[in-house]
């Protein structure tokens, strides 16, 4: 008798089970499944949005041409009586990297990416797809430079809203704020504070230095755009991570402090000796995800910079979105897409186990 | 040692009262310097909003007015409700992200539920897969869903989703990131719980929805102003998947103004109504929004 009641509530519990799973199972099979299964078939196809021809598999093509980078040792040109050619302040002359490539069937469909000069040779960097290395490396130079900059102002922000002090919340909140706005709008914004000639960057950095800064060309230079995208980037988002930080900071007990304080230590060495290795957690959980926030990096460059000037704020998912999207080239942006996602897991896959062997070493 | 020093000398109290006013006064001198970095902005994008245009940029030309307000208009803002389909924006910001918010809430936290609470078979395969999935960027499946959500009949007859508010909600319900905080927060729940009402004859359906659901409380507003940082700038997608005014949020509106005929005034304006429900909503809120977050994110 107990044995048919316990079936029968077996039966129930895996039929509500399936029951309360389905809708959740569906929407997740037909959109986030299908689009990886399909795109990583089409990454091999040279399907394209609207095309008259039918789209035919070409293996590992696509592929091949977003990786693809060769060195070539590039000779100086040569004047008629068989020297080298140099201009007027004695520098050898070497020929355009697009000429090499022109008279060399072998470098066929390739394009130059960089020139470079090593151990006095002349080499040219070629790419099929020299955006895809120049996305890569301008998002990567960004993650590197935005994680520890957002590491350490958050952790301070946090640090500083923590204190019992009057007037604390009104801090917390304005500290917040930039993080729950829409990030394109404030992009906006921060277009007209960044115009080098009226913009109130430069106006604010003139008087504040007396004339002696603010003459910066922020967004509209190859040298500064990609460094005010991330000027940008801490103010909108260091907060969010402030309040992560919050969080950790909260669960460290008071007395720890107490004893701190009587032992006469100042706010620096309290940060330093107690504050940093209690949060060990909570700073690798701010590492990890916001170096992959930085790894699609996208909203704030599309409308500031739209990738200029020259490219130098080309990002990734730019690179993916203006291949597939704005060229309609379905297959090949599925390649950079599925490209863009192993450098994410491996990114994942690296930190985790740091996370691992850290906790392991306690 | 120590202890009777300090009780003892009043000179060496002294001095530590001393340096601790210095700190606190280096401490509001830092907190201001911040709060002026992260309120800037905000502060002349919404002085700017009410100023004519000629005087905007008459006023760039010293950092005290450029920050103060001497002619005031309200031409901005006619602008923008007149010459600019903001409302409509407003509306489909609204509609996609309220939607997006209860129907995930509802249908994340029932899955959840049946994966932490209910036995069946098969179920540790969906576990394994949903974690799995929680590393996929949404940038890697951007350009495949579009093409699927394209080919999508709907009920009105339409053969593709594109320039829909639907293709804007359904593909975000699911969200599998989550589907895990609600697992981690009812795997916690005591089973003690439900032994009671079962008893009582109650199905799983009972017991989620009167149990479950309100004892988890917290981790349904957690999970909700996650998601509501992130929808509320939503912009990658509705730009692929939104031809016409008449179907863009806000976030696309702005870009709209700004590539229609740079107009900082109207900019300004729409900037700072844009941003209205959101930071009004965080400062009635407060509280409960940043302790939801810090505990909800990370554990």
């Amino acid at each position: 008798m107990k044995k048919i009641r316990k079936s029968k509530r077996d039966q129930q519990e895996s039929f509500f089970g399936w029951l309360m799973c389905s809708p959740v199972l569906l929407l997740l099979l037909v959109f986030v499944i299908l689009p990886l299964v399909l795109g990583s078939y089409w990454s091999m196809t040279n399907k394209r949005l609207i095309s008259p021809l039918p789209t035919e598999y070409v293996g590992l093509d696509n592929y091949k041409r977003v990786l693809s980078l060769k060195v070539i040792l590039i000779q100086p040109q040569l004047d008629a009586a068989g020297q080298f050619e140099t201009n007027e302040t004695g520098q050898v002359l070497y020929p355009r990297v697009r000429d090499v490539i022109r008279s060399n069937s072998e470098y066929h469909s390739f394009r130059p990416y960089k020139e470079f000069d090593i151990f006095g040779h002349h080499y040219g960097l070629i790419a099929k797809d020299p955006e895809f290395y120049t996305s890569l490396v301008n998002t990567t130079l960004y993650v590197v430079i935005i994680v520890p900059l957002i590491l350490v102002i958050s952790l301070l922000l946090a640090v500083l809203v923590n204190q019992k002090i009057f007037g604390i919340s009104f801090f917390r909140t304005v500290y917040f704020i930039p993080s729950i706005t829409m990030i394109s709008v404030t992009s906006v914004v921060w277009i007209f504070l960044f115009n080098p000639s009226v913009g109130l960057i430069n106006l604010i950095l003139r008087t504040v230095s007396f004339g002696y800064l603010g003459s910066s060309q922020w967004l509209q230079s190859t040298d500064t755009a990609l460094f005010s995208i991330i000027l940008y980037t801490i103010w909108q988002a260091s907060g969010l991570f402030m309040v992560i930080f919050l969080g950790g900071l909260q669960d460290i007990l008071q007395d720890i402090y107490e004893a701190a304080q009587i032992d006469g230590a100042n706010p620096f060495q309290t940060l330093i000796h107690i504050t940093i290795p209690k949060l060990r957690n909570t700073i690798i959980y701010v590492v990890i995800t916001s170096s992959i926030l930085g790894f699609r990096l996208f909203t704030q460059v599309d409308v500031m910079t739209k990738g200029g000037p020259q490219n130098s704020t080309l990002t990734l998912i730019l690179h993916i979105v203006n291949e597939g999207f704005r060229n309609q080239k379905i297959g090949y942006a599925s390649a950079i897409s599925i490209v863009f996602f192993l450098f994410v897991l491996a990114l994942t896959f690296i930190q985790r186990s740091l996370m691992k062997s850290e906790s392991e070493m306690e | 040692m120590q202890k009777t020093v300090f009780f003892f000398s009043k000179d060496i109290n002294r001095v530590a009262r001393i340096k601790k006013t210095i700190w606190l006064i280096l401490d509001y001198l830092v907190l201001l310097l911040m709060a002026s970095f992260f309120l800037f902005p905000f502060w002349v994008m919404v002085v700017s909003s009410f100023k004519p245009e000629k005087a905007l940029f008459d006023d760039l030309k010293s950092i005290l007015w450029a920050f103060l307000l001497r002619h005031f208009t309200l031409d901005n803002y006619l602008y923008v409700f007149n010459r600019v389909p903001f409302l409509t924006y407003l509306k489909n910001t609204l509609v996609i992200v309220i939607l997006t918010i209860f129907l995930g809430l509802f249908f994340n936290s029932m899955i959840a539920y049946s994966l932490a609470r209910l036995r069946w078979k098969g179920k540790k395969l969906i576990i394994g897969s949903i974690i799995a999935l929680i590393i996929v960027p949404f940038e890697t499946i951007a350009i495949p869903l579009l093409v699927i959500v394209n080919k999508l009949p709907w009920f009105n007859g339409s053969m593709s989703w594109l320039d829909s508010l639907h293709v804007q909600i359904i593909p975000f319900m699911a969200d599998a990131f989550t589907i895990f905080l609600f697992y981690q927060a009812f795997i916690q729940i005591p089973k003690e719980f439900n032994e009671a009402a079962i008893i009582d004859g109650a199905n799983p359906w009972d017991i989620y929805s009167r149990i479950i659901v309100p004892l988890a409380r917290s981790t349904f507003v957690a999970v909700a102003i996650i998601q509501l940082i992130f929808l509320w700038s939503a912009y990658l997608w509705p730009l692929m998947a939104t031809r016409t005014e008449p179907y863009r949020p806000l976030t696309l509106g702005v870009t709209y103004l700004y590539h229609m005929d740079i107009h900082w005034g109207p900019i300004f304006a729409f900037a700072t109504l844009s941003n209205l429900p959101s930071v009004l909503l965080f400062i009635i809120f407060q509280k409960g929004f940043l302790r939801s977050l810090a505990s909800g994110g990370v554990k």
